[in-house]
């Protein structure tokens, strides 16, 4: 469930199922951005089932994900800190996104 | 305007509890009129600034509101600094307006919401909108301050957004009718959350009236009602304040006589009457009577039937103690083919306990059944109508008899604790000779029997008095033993639900009352008044 993999020289990408029971709704969309914008990385997420990869960093686009219940979230971030970002990102949705989380 | 006797009535769905009259107020959420555009910078500085003044608002809202507002209005403050949602509409081409640019951005989104398959995300598109319109009104308008909404205004839109709501002073009252809106949404939680009315769905209401009245338990929104309406609307609200009232009493921690806890117990007469709203709240049934068990047609009852009726009670009970009544047939309430017929004086014939040991055979089945029932350890039996211990022996003989005979049969049964009624005097003036394991006095029966006046007849009212001295002197002495002895002592009969008789019956040393659950809350604020009332320091 939980695996991040450097898929290549620059980027580091992870996988991790939605656990949360509304899927990707308002609040956990709202955390992971807070999140993703602690990291100087650029990061990027989709649902398993979406062709298009978009930005994790903006609220807008993470909740326009629409991503359901028991889906695959992927995350692939390139830059600096790409390694920890995916590794946090991961850990925020498996953990279904704590209330101590950002 | 209004000249009809009935004003207009709109019906919708209950989205919050609750019943509120005032003025009539439209508010509409989207803004009208459009922006007069100017250079392309100017429109990239006015949609900033709007932008910044929306966040700020938002932001000083949810400051006030306490956590689960906020929660609802952090989405709203994330997407407002969202940059990469956001720069690509401040690099609007030339010519178009900063409130067309910021609208069609934000349509684009709430039309991705409207489309999704789950009713959640549908939802959230109102709080966009409720963005949206919010940066409309300042790029329109100009609006920066929050539009005041009169004192104890029904507040009718199309839909309220969170926003708006927290945005309005609820504490005068008021409440909300919105044309669609659902129950399940965030305004919803708030509305039932600060106790505000709301009703939903309600479709096509007028634009305009004077005063409304909105009933959020019948989901109605009556405008400029007329009289009669008024009138009707007024008897609700107060039955609802007085509902609400006794939640409140009964929701409280258990009053104080004298620095000693006083347990409210409630009277069951069938496994419906837990239906009742208050009897949650009950310390435990002080006595369920078993009677209506007894057929009409001289059918008596299966052991089956019966332990389905006692075990459905003691479970609903969990750990709260259940007294059941064994059958009071007999008196007032003949059984054809169990009482006796063509009793001259039935009051002080065959009935109670008498009747059963008398008819072994009807009393088995129900021991049977009770013996069952006793796994439950809180079930506690009693017989009524004793008047020697004799008595009490021998149907605790009898019911021994049929515990051991279960047990023999493979079934397991067990003796529960038995007490019994305490509602002839001899009984009560000798309470110390009987190896009972608790007391409950009757206090309807002890009435007539001490001051020798048939409760059925209303030419002994005056006489028939439950404050008689003899009738306290009975209780004091059956209050007594059981505080010397250590025995429970209740008191069931219609004194315990009787305000004048409260004060007496404590002061005779009762901490143990039941009453009927509809006077629960009565009896639980009549004891927290009384000035000896209050835990000891």
């Amino acid at each position: 469930m939980l695996e991040t993999s450097k898929a290549n020289g620059q980027n580091f990408t992870g996988s991790v199922r939605l656990i949360h029971a509304v899927g990707m709704h308002a609040r956990p969309a709202v955390k992971l951005t807070k999140l993703a914008k602690k990291f100087k990385a650029h990061i990027s997420i989709r649902a398993s089932d979406a062709a298009e990869w978009t930005n994790a960093k903006s609220v807008a686009k993470v909740m326009a994900l629409r991503a359901a219940r028991d889906s695959m979230i992927e995350i692939k971030a390139s830059g600096e800190d790409a390694e920890a970002a995916v590794a946090a990102l991961v850990n925020l949705v498996a953990t279904d996104f704590p209330e101590s989380s950002p | 305007m209004q000249t009809h006797s009935t004003g207009l009535a709109y019906r919708g769905k209950t989205a919050s509890i609750g019943l509120a009259r005032g003025p009539f107020v439209r508010v509409d959420a989207a803004p009208n009129g459009k922006r007069a555009s100017g250079t392309r910078e100017d429109e990239k500085l006015a949609i900033r600034a709007a932008l910044d003044g929306a966040g700020r608002q938002i932001a000083l809202i949810a400051n006030s509101a306490g956590d689960e507002a906020a929660q609802i209005l952090e989405f709203q403050v994330a997407f407002l600094e969202d940059e990469y949602f956001l720069d690509p509409i401040y690099g609007i081409h030339a010519g178009a307006a900063a409130d067309s640019a910021w609208s069609a951005a934000l349509d684009e989104q709430i039309a991705i919401y409207n489309s999704a398959p789950n009713e959640y995300l549908r939802a959230r598109s109102s709080d966009l909108a409720d963005v949206r319109d919010r940066v409309l009104r300042i790029l329109r308008d100009g609006v920066t301050q929050v539009s005041k909404v009169p004192d104890g205004a029904i507040v009718c839109a199309d839909d309220l957004p969170p926003s708006r709501f927290l945005e309005i002073d609820w504490s005068n009252g008021g409440g909300v009718a919105l044309l669609r809106g659902s129950p399940t949404s965030h305004v919803a939680l708030l509305a039932r959350a600060r106790g505000v009315p709301m009703v939903v769905q309600l479709g096509a209401v007028a634009e305009t009236a004077q005063t409304a009245l909105l009933d959020g338990e019948r989901a109605t929104l009556e405008l400029d009602p007329g009289v009669d309406q008024v009138q009707a609307f007024a008897r609700r609200q107060q039955a609802h304040k007085n509902r609400t009232a006794a939640h409140a009493i009964l929701r409280r921690p258990a009053p104080f006589w004298e620095g000693e806890k006083i347990r409210l117990l409630i009277n069951i007469q069938r496994v419906e009457d837990l239906e009742h709203d208050h009897a949650q709240y009950a310390d435990g049934i002080g006595l369920m009577r078993t009677e209506f068990l007894l057929g009409k047609d001289g059918h008596m009852p299966d052991e089956e039937a019966q332990y389905l009726a006692y075990d459905a009670v003691l479970r609903w009970a969990g750990n709260r103690p259940v007294t059941i009544r064994t059958f009071d047939a007999g008196g007032d309430k003949p059984v054809p083919g169990f009482t006796e017929e063509g009793e001259v004086n039935p009051f002080l014939g065959v009935r109670g306990l008498r009747l059963c040991l008398a008819r072994p055979d009807i009393f088995s089945v129900q021991l049977r059944a009770l013996a069952r029932a006793a796994l439950h350890r809180n079930l506690k039996v009693m017989f009524p109508m004793v008047t020697n211990p004799e008595e009490l022996e021998a149907a605790r003989n009898l019911f021994a008899d049929k515990v051991a005979r279960l047990q023999a049969e493979g079934i397991l049964a067990k003796l529960p604790e038995l007490g019994i009624m305490v509602e002839v005097p001899a009984a009560a003036l000798t309470i110390e000779r009987f190896g009972a394991s608790f007391f409950s006095v009757s206090s309807n029966d002890l009435v007539q029997y001490v001051t020798a006046c048939d409760r059925t007849n209303g030419a002994l009212a005056k006489l028939s008095d439950p404050l008689h001295p003899a009738v306290l002197e009975l209780i004091r002495r059956v209050a007594d033993h059981g505080r010397r002895s250590g025995i429970s002592v209740s008191l069931c009969g219609e004194m315990a639900g009787d305000p004048r008789c409260i004060p007496a019956l404590l002061s005779c040393g009762l901490r143990e009352l039941s009453v009927n659950p509809s006077a629960l809350a009565q009896v639980k604020r009549t004891i927290e008044g009384l000035s000896r009332g209050g835990p000891r320091e």
